[in-house]
This record gives C-alpha cells, structure tokens and sequence, in this order.
C-alpha cells in the first residue's frame, strides 16, 4: 500500500485549498494538496467574479500575504471595476469579471512551480488519527498519506444535495460525488453540523443573446487591480449586460412556484439573505415588478454567460420559460440549468482562532466548509488555515488575526465566537474599524507581518518598502511645510485665525482639500508620485476618525489579552445564568474580547469571567 | 448556582414579613418546608414545620416557576405572620439547608439583571423605589422600573438602526437593486431619535431633581426671621434661634415631603457687609449655595431691598415679619404663621410646573449618553451634508451615537442591522 509523508495534507483544491496549500508551502514545509482532479485547482464553481465590497478587502489581505487569489483574478480580469467609486475610499472595493479559464489557468500556474508542493489525484475518504491527534488521510484506493497537520476545505461535498426542480441527487458540484464517509468521520469526532443551501443561475449560451435589447455595463476606464503587484489587465476587456425580469417573469415563476425544491419543501438548509432565488425574490418583494439581471461572460472565448440575479431550483422547463420571458434573452438557450444545493457545514465554534480544531489538534477546516460563502471568504480561511498548520510545524507562534487589523480577523472572529446561522459573506458593515482596515492600505497592514514570519516574496517585500520610503518621505515633507492661518486665507483656504500654524498634512485630512490644492501652495510638491499622493490623501481624510477609534482598538486589543483557557469551567462561575453558560461552554472564547461578542453576554457577566482568571492567575503564580 | 434566601421585608415587628427563596433548589427546599407547594402563581395556606414536625407558622406561599419571577429563576414566596422569633425560626431553618445561602446585599435585583428580567436603567429604578420617599419620588421610580427608559431608547436605537442600516445597505449593496435615495428616510430616522432625545434630556435634569431632592433656599438680611421660618416650616426646631442678628453662620439643611415633592429647605447666613471674619465667611457660603439653589425665597426686611444678582426667574419674594405690618405685600411670619401655607403653595406651583416634562433619565449617566448621542447625530448630519463620498463618516457617526445608547440598554450588533437591512430590501443579484 502506498504511503507518503509531509508536513501537512490539504484535502480540496478549491479557493481555500489552494491558499492553504501555497501558504503553507511559502513557509517551507512539505505540503500535499489532494483533489479530485488536478484541472479542478483554481475552478470558479459559482460567479466568473473575484472581489467586490468587503470581498475585495480580503483579496487586498491575500494578496499582502503573497496569496494567489489577487493575481490570478488580474490576470483572468476581462472587467475591472472599482464598486463605490463615488462613496469614501474605506468602503471601496475593487472587483474583477474573471474569464473562468484564465483564472484557473493562472492559479494552476502557481501552483505547479513550488517545489514544496505535491499535488495528488484521489478522493479522501477518512483521517488517520492516534490519541486524538490527526496524524493524516486515507483515500478511496486505500493510500495512506502521513502528516501531522491535515487541513479540511471539502466545501459544499459534505452531503451534499443537488436539486433541479422536483429532481434531487447527492453530489457536491454539478458533476462531483459527496463525500458521504468523511462527513460522518467528522461527526464521529464530535463536530457538531448544520445545514445550508446555496442556489446558481441557469447558464446561458451568449450567442443566443440579443446583445442590442439589453443594457451595457462597461468596466472602468483606469482599472484598479486586485494585486499590489499588477499594473495593467492582461486579458482583452469587455463590458456585462444589464436587462431585467418584468410581471410576465413573475407570473411564470408565481404559478410554478410548487415545483421549486425551496417552496415545494424540498429544503431543509438555510439560505442566504443576500443571494436570495428568484423565486424568494418574487414572493418576499411582491410589489416590485422587476429585478436586474447582469449578463457576466464567463470568458473571452466563452460563450457562455452567467445571468447574475436569477439563481433558482425550478425545474429545467419552467427555468425556460422564464427565461425567454426576458427582454433580450426571447431565443436564449439554457447551457446548464440553475441548482440548489444543500449541504453539510461544521459549526465554526468547534475552532480556534488559526481555524484549528478545538478537540482534535492538528486537524484544521477552512472554506466553505465553515458556513461561509465565497471565494475570498474561502481563500482567506485557507491562508489562516496554512499559515498556521506550517508555523505548528516550524514552532512558531499561532498567526491570529485581530478585528482591529484586518478583513480576515473580523471574519474568523465572527465565525468562531458567533457561528453562523446563514452563509456568511463579508460586508464591510461587518468590520467596525472599517476606516482603517481599507483595501488600499491591506499591505500596509499586513504585508509586515507576512515578512516577519516569512510567508512573503523577497520581491514583494522590495516593492513594498520602498512604497514605504516613498510614502514616509511625502509624509515627512507634508509635516514639515506650515502655514499660517493668514497665509491660508489669503490663498482661499478658509480657516480659523487662531494663530495656529497647520501643516500640510493637516490640510488634507480637511474634506474639501485634495493634493492638488497643497501643490497650488507649494510647486516643489510637484514631484510626489500619483500613487503616493492618493495614499496619502486617503490616510489624511480618515487620520481624525482613526484617532478618534484608537480608544476602542486599545480597549479591544485589552479584552484579548485576556485569554481563557479552553477548558475553563464556566458552570462553577458563581452568578453566571445558565443560558449563558450554556453558550460559553458551547463556544469556548479564547479571549475575553471574543466572550464580549457571544449573544445575550452581559457586563456582569464579563466581571464574573475576568475576577475568576485573575483568580486562576494568582492561584499559579503563588 | 446556589440557591439562596433572605427576608425581603424590613426588620422588626411587621403584620406580614416575606421570606423568599430563589434558585434551582428552591422547590424542594420549601417543600421540605411547606410539605406541598401550591400550584406556581396560586397563593395557598401552609403549615410550615421544620425537621422535626414542629409546626414553625403558618403562612401565605407563592411559587414562581422558572423564567416566571423576579429573578428569573424557581421563587418561593413565605408570607410569615410579622414576628421576630417566627422570621428568626424560618430563616433559621433556611440556614441549616445545604442546598441553599443567605443571600449577598443586592443579590436578588443582580441575578433579575443576569437573567436579562431587568435592564440596567431599571434596577436603578428599583433601588430608586425602595429608596423612594415621597409620592413624586415612588412614581418616577415605577416609571423608571417598568422600563420606561429602556423603551425610549430602544425606539431611539430602533431609528438610529434603521437610519445605519439604510445608509449600510447603499455602502454594501451599491451595485445591486437598493434604493439609491435613501437620505430623505435616514434624515426623518435621525431627526426622530434626535428629537426623542432632546425632549428627555431636557426634562431629565427635573428627573434628577425629584430623585435627588430640590433645594430652597431661604435669603434674606440678617434678623429677618430666616431661621424662625424654616422652624415653622419644618415643624421643629431645627435651626437655632435668637434675636441677635447674624446667628446662624453655617447653612443649615432641613428635608422635608412639601406635597410629594422632597424639598431641601437651607438657612443661610444672613446677607450684610460684615467685618467679623467668621460671619463673612458664612455669607459667602450663603451667597454660593443660594446660587445654587431651585427656589430662593427672600426675606425682605423693613425697607431693605433684596440682592438683584441673586434672584432669578420663579424666585418667591416675601416681607418679613409680616406679623408686625398688616398693609404688607406678602406678608410672611414664622413666628406666628403667617403665610407658610401660601409659601408652600407658590414653592409647589414653581416645582410643578418643573417637572412637567420630567423625564424618565433620572441619573447623570443617562443625561451624558443621551448627550453625546444628540451630538454624534448632529455630526452625522452635517456628513450627509457634504454627499455621498462622506456616507462612510456619517455612518461611523451614527455607530457612535448608537453605542451612547448602548449604555443604557445592552448592545448593538452588526447582525441587527443586517436583519434591517434584509427585511426592508431585496437584495442579491
């Protein structure tokens, strides 16, 4: 029987396997990654899209972290958007239409020139396990793979339930078996599950489509890329459709409403709000007429199209139907049928911070898996997933992310403290420190620490500090020129006469004052680069609101120094009502910040847990 | 969790006296009391006999279930016959339980507020009732407790989430199928709560007032009978007496129930020009916690005018030993009464007309949260002002004036706020 070793299995080659695996690789351990089939690597299963708002901040995080997701999406982008382009810079989110084959072309790519990396063909049908540690995998054809670390990304294939209309069978992905054997393994190690449904538009042939009864959405004139290393597209570009549903729609819908696996009660999962199906669209928002449609090309030489905004699980000739019911899709042909799915999700309160199992050491599950939806979502739990299972193996200290540092940190810590009752997508209503966790500013957030534990490019690492410099010394510079409030007024830039001088800088965190003003009061500032300017402007706008933050950051960054042990016993607590220790015992906090943040908690309840550690504490070091 | 007991009427000889036991062994630890409880909610006679059969008293017993008292947690209620040796047995009895504990001070109202039957705003409305002196007091503090504030700022956070939540939805959901105008409704949300707010605070310094007690002050020359006044007013005599002008050089303090309202009536120094140090130290303070005072109350002597600078609007003016002139205005004696009773009456109308628009926010806490959120919607305006490249700043100002509130009734959750946002649009592409 075969038998290879490594320091760490990676089973799943989506978005959070590939992360998990490459991060784990850039850290220099041997790391295997087992999928189906190789060409899975780098499939984009839902949307041809990467990023978005909220979404794109954790492609900016990947990316600082030397992740693949960012390039690849520049390099497959055929329409780059920058979402919010009107609102403040913290809430914008650069977006990218991907040509589904380039982005698989690409991270495949990637992931075949690493040394460290081995990538296996098999289907994972059990974990090996020895006095309670993981200690690898076991495939379909009875090899055993060897590794201290396995890390779980199996997405939606947990049980997973396919219904078209009325027809339903198991399988994890049009086209893919569930894996039925190792969601019970799982659950033998006493995970504890849910369920969710997740639903996709049918996909349409695009040269049945007439293109001149629809709308145009073109992308932006200067596009932003989602990497820091990316200048330019590299794919042709195009533009996206716009139509949308009218009453004849949602009669056709309305009336075969029975024969959805949702409505016909065929479901038990629950949905995303945010994604809802057309046909929960049409019953829950009775009174709007219609709703937009985005006609996405899946690729440049790819005819086919994804109609983002009628996701569904009618049945095959209803989906038709409607269909052709559509201004400009009257001929369209239907390619593949849109699906619900039904899966399996582990509750994400079974781990830890580094996404690693709370009572199984060494197993870790990212992705899908977790509840969440997404790609970036996945591909950023894969990064922590990897990272960590790597620094377990070099003996390095857990990389957690906080919620006052990144995109990352806010997800992981919404899934483990507060598990998810819904697929849980990122939003940047999610991230209360939003100012200043802003996609522009990810590397200057995070790209320090991928340096320090080394899980960065030297090249990346060049670009990046000498972008410093450039910034440090514009910075400098804007500090050191002051005016009076005189001067200011006399070059109409009104001011209080004070008799305060300000400088520069502070003038650019005025909302109405832009760089070019600062040049028109001193030519020598000619010379600062576009990019430089724009950063710095960005950094002056929010510097008030940042500072004004610093207080809740500090009391946050306090709460979480206060760590509780996983096997503290909160039913001992003298005060505490049972429901909350009936919820804390359940999600087992690692810190008292993450206790402030599961539901119901009160702040006497929170004194109770922190005069009981300051107790354990004593009672140690006497 | 213990099980714990206390008596939770006063001390002393009483006709009834309540003893109550809360906590999961509540039930049976009455029961070995009691022999049977009656059904939950249903008074009902026992004979309640300790280990030994001996019959203890016989008494009123209530029983709450689970999630159905006061602490939230299985309650028996004893209504004892009122006498010491009865309560000192029953208590006794309690004692020698394993099962249950004499309750800490407070323990009771803290378990309510854990088990989420009370929010913070109305356990201090609670210690405000059992602490109630007067009618106005006992009536704001029943306002207090059945969570009239917790209301009012969950109508208030309601608006401000409201208002978040649609600013939120053209931030995250820019490119889907949102409303793109939603500013009028922010606007009208933001407007609501800030109003909301205004109203109360601007009655909450009443609120105050009747939780803390007025101050009347009573100013005047020396000799005019100050000292004479407060006796008749309090009754007793309270302040020292005598004929020679400039005796009392300290304030002196008398608290009294005037109608409902509790009023702290002050003797000041009388006010002159004075070289003895001693005595002008003693108008000063007269002159400084007059100032301060709700309602001062000049004394005015035979020609002599009043301090201007003191009096301000609802201030009472009266001459002073009225007794002794029956042509004047106003005429007021201590001595013989004279007038008291129509001082009380304008002291009452002026308190009255205070308290009006007396307020639920009844502590200083109250005031500065409802403060700070008024002036974080205020700046989340004048954001919203200046377009849409500032919807992020106005939004972070609405999360801050939503946490101000926070302090009075619990948290706020990004989770909320996606709930709004899911049930007012149809999101997703």
């Amino acid at each position: 029987m075969k038998h290879l070793e490594f320091d760490v299995v990676v089973v799943g080659g989506g978005h959070a396997g590939t992360e998990a695996a490459l991060a784990a690789a850039r850290m220099g351990v041997r790391v295997a990654l087992v999928t189906l089939r190789k060409t899975d690597i780098g499939v984009m299963s839902c949307n041809p899209a990467i990023g978005g708002l909220g979404k794109g901040h954790l492609v900016r995080e990947i990316d600082a972290l030397d992740g693949v997701m960012g390039l690849a999406g520049d390099a497959a982008g055929i329409q780059f958007r920058l979402l919010n382009r009107r609102k403040g810079p913290a809430v914008q989110g650069p977006r990218a239409q991907a040509d589904r084959k380039r982005y698989a072309a690409a991270v495949q790519e990637a992931a075949s020139n690493v040394p460290l990396l081995t990538i296996l063909e098999g289907e994972v049908s059990d974990l090996s396990l020895s006095g309670g540690k993981v200690t690898g995998v076991i495939l379909a054809d009875g090899a055993e793979l060897v590794a201290p670390k396995v890390i779980l990304t199996t997405g939606t294939f947990l049980r997973g339930i396919i219904h078209i209309g009325d027809v339903s069978r198991s399988g994890g992905r049009i086209g893919d078996q569930a894996s039925v054997k190792l969601a019970a393994r799982i659950e033998d190690l006493g995970f504890t599950f849910g369920r969710l449904k997740t639903g996709t538009p049918p996909r349409l042939d695009g040269r049945t489509i007439d293109w001149d009864r629809v709308g145009r959405q073109p992308g932006d004139e200067e596009p932003t890329m989602l990497s820091f290393l990316s200048k330019a597209p590299k794919a042709p570009q195009i533009s996206c459709g716009l139509t949308e549903t009218n009453e004849k729609t949602h009669e056709i819908i309305a009336r075969n409403l029975s024969r959805s696996a949702m409505y016909g009660g065929m479901i038990d999962g629950v949905g995303p709000r945010y994604c809802p199906s057309i046909e929960d669209k049409i019953v829950r928002f009775a009174e709007k007429t219609s709703h937009a449609i985005f006609l996405e090309p899946e690729g440049v030489d790819d005819h086919i199209v994804y109609p983002n905004g009628i996701s569904t699980s009618l049945p095959a000739d209803v989906q038709e139907e409607y269909v052709r019911s559509i201004q400009g899709l009257e001929k369209a042909q239907i390619t593949q049928p849109g699906y619900a799915i039904e899966y399996d999700y582990v509750d994400p309160r079974n781990l830890t911070l580094t996404l690693e199992s709370k009572d199984v050491p060494g197993l870790f599950l990212a992705g899908q898996i977790n509840g969440t939806t997404g790609y970036e979502e996945a591909a950023a739990q894969g990064m922590v997933a990897g990272l960590n299972a790597a620094r377990q193996i070099t003996l390095g200290d857990p990389v957690v992310f906080s919620r006052s540092d990144s995109y990352i940190g806010v997800m992981i810590d919404d899934l483990v403290t507060r598990g998810v009752t819904e697929p849980y997508r990122m939003f940047t209503s999610r991230a209360e420190f939003r100012l200043s966790l802003r996609a522009d500013n990810a590397d200057q957030r995070l790209t320090p620490l991928g340096v320090a534990i080394g899980c960065v490019s030297e090249k990346r690492r060049r670009l990046f500090e000498n972008k410093m410099d450039q910034l440090e010394s514009a910075r400098k510079r804007l500090n050191s020129i002051t005016y009076t409030p005189q001067a200011l007024n006399s070059a109409g830039i009104s001011v209080g006469e004070d008799g305060k001088r300000r400088s520069a800088y502070q003038l650019l965190s005025f909302p109405k004052i832009g760089f070019a003003d600062l040049v028109a009061l001193d030519p020598t500032l000619e010379d600062v680069a576009p990019a430089v300017r724009e950063q710095i402007s960005t950094d002056a706008l929010y510097s008030n609101y940042v500072g004004r933050q610093m207080k809740d950051v500090e009391a946050l960054k306090r709460d979480e120094a206060h760590e509780i042990p996983l096997n503290f016993d909160y039913g001992v607590l003298e005060g505490l009502s049972n429901e909350l220790v009936g919820k804390l015992s359940q999600s087992r906090p690692q810190t008292l910040a993450h206790a402030a943040r599961i539901e119901g908690m009160t702040p006497a309840a929170l004194t109770l847990i922190l005069a009981r550690l300051r107790q354990n504490t004593r009672r140690r070091s006497a | 969790m213990d099980t714990i007991f206390s008596l939770a009427s006063a001390r002393g000889k009483a006709g009834v006296s309540v003893v109550r036991i809360s906590g999961p062994d509540a039930f049976s630890v009455a029961q070995d009391l009691c022999g049977s409880l009656p059904a939950p909610r249903f008074a009902s006679l026992r004979n309640l006999c300790d280990e030994n059969g001996d019959l203890l008293d016989q008494a009123l017993v209530l029983v709450f279930e689970d999630g159905h008292s006061f602490t939230g947690e299985p309650t028996v209620e004893l209504h004892l016959h009122g006498s010491t040796a009865t309560v000192s047995a029953v208590l006794a009895f309690l004692g020698r339980q394993k099962r249950t504990r004499q309750s800490e001070p407070g323990e009771f109202t803290r378990r309510a507020m854990e088990n989420g039957r009370l929010d913070l705003a109305q356990v201090e409305g609670l210690a405000d009732l059992i602490d109630a002196e007067t009618e106005m007091q006992r009536k704001q503090a029943v306002r207090v407790l059945s969570g009239a504030l917790g209301e009012l700022a969950k109508a208030w956070r309601h608006d401000l989430v409201r208002g978040a939540a649609l600013l939120e939805a053209t931030i995250d959901f820019a490119d889907e199928d949102v409303p793109v105008d939603v500013l009028p409704d922010v606007q009208e949300c933001l407007t609501r709560a800030k109003i909301g707010m205004m109203r109360e605070l601007s009655g909450a310094a009443a609120a105050e007032r009747i939780r803390d007690g007025f101050e009347v002050a009573i100013v005047g020359p020396p000799n005019a009978g100050k000292s004479t006044l407060l006796n008749a007013l309090a009754g007793r005599d309270a302040a020292i007496t005598s004929e020679i002008a400039g005796t009392t050089r300290d304030v002196i303090e008398v608290r009294m129930d005037i109608k409902g309202f509790p009023v702290t009536f002050l003797d000041t120094a009388g006010l002159r020009e004075t070289e003895d140090f001693v005595e002008s130290l003693g108008v000063e303070k007269a002159i400084e916690r007059a100032k301060m005072a709700d309602i001062r109350v000049f004394l005015l002597g035979d020609g002599s005018t009043y301090n201007r600078e003191l009096f301000q609007n609802d201030d009472i003016l009266m001459t002073a030993k009225g007794d002794l002139d029956p042509a004047a205005k106003n005429p007021i004696s201590g001595k013989t009464g004279l007038g008291v009773s129509s001082l009380i009456d304008r002291i009452v109308s002026v308190l009255e007309q205070r308290t009006a628009v007396s307020a639920t926010a009844t502590r200083e806490r109250h005031r500065v949260a409802m403060a700070q959120a008024i002036s974080a919607i205020e700046a989340a305006e004048a954001q919203m002002d200046q377009g849409a490249e500032f919807t992020e700043l106005a939004a972070e100002e609405i999360r801050s004036a939503v946490r101000s509130l926070e302090s009075l009734v619990g948290f706020v959750d990004v989770e909320h706020l996606l709930d709004e946002i899911f049930s007012s649009f149809c999101i997703g592409k």
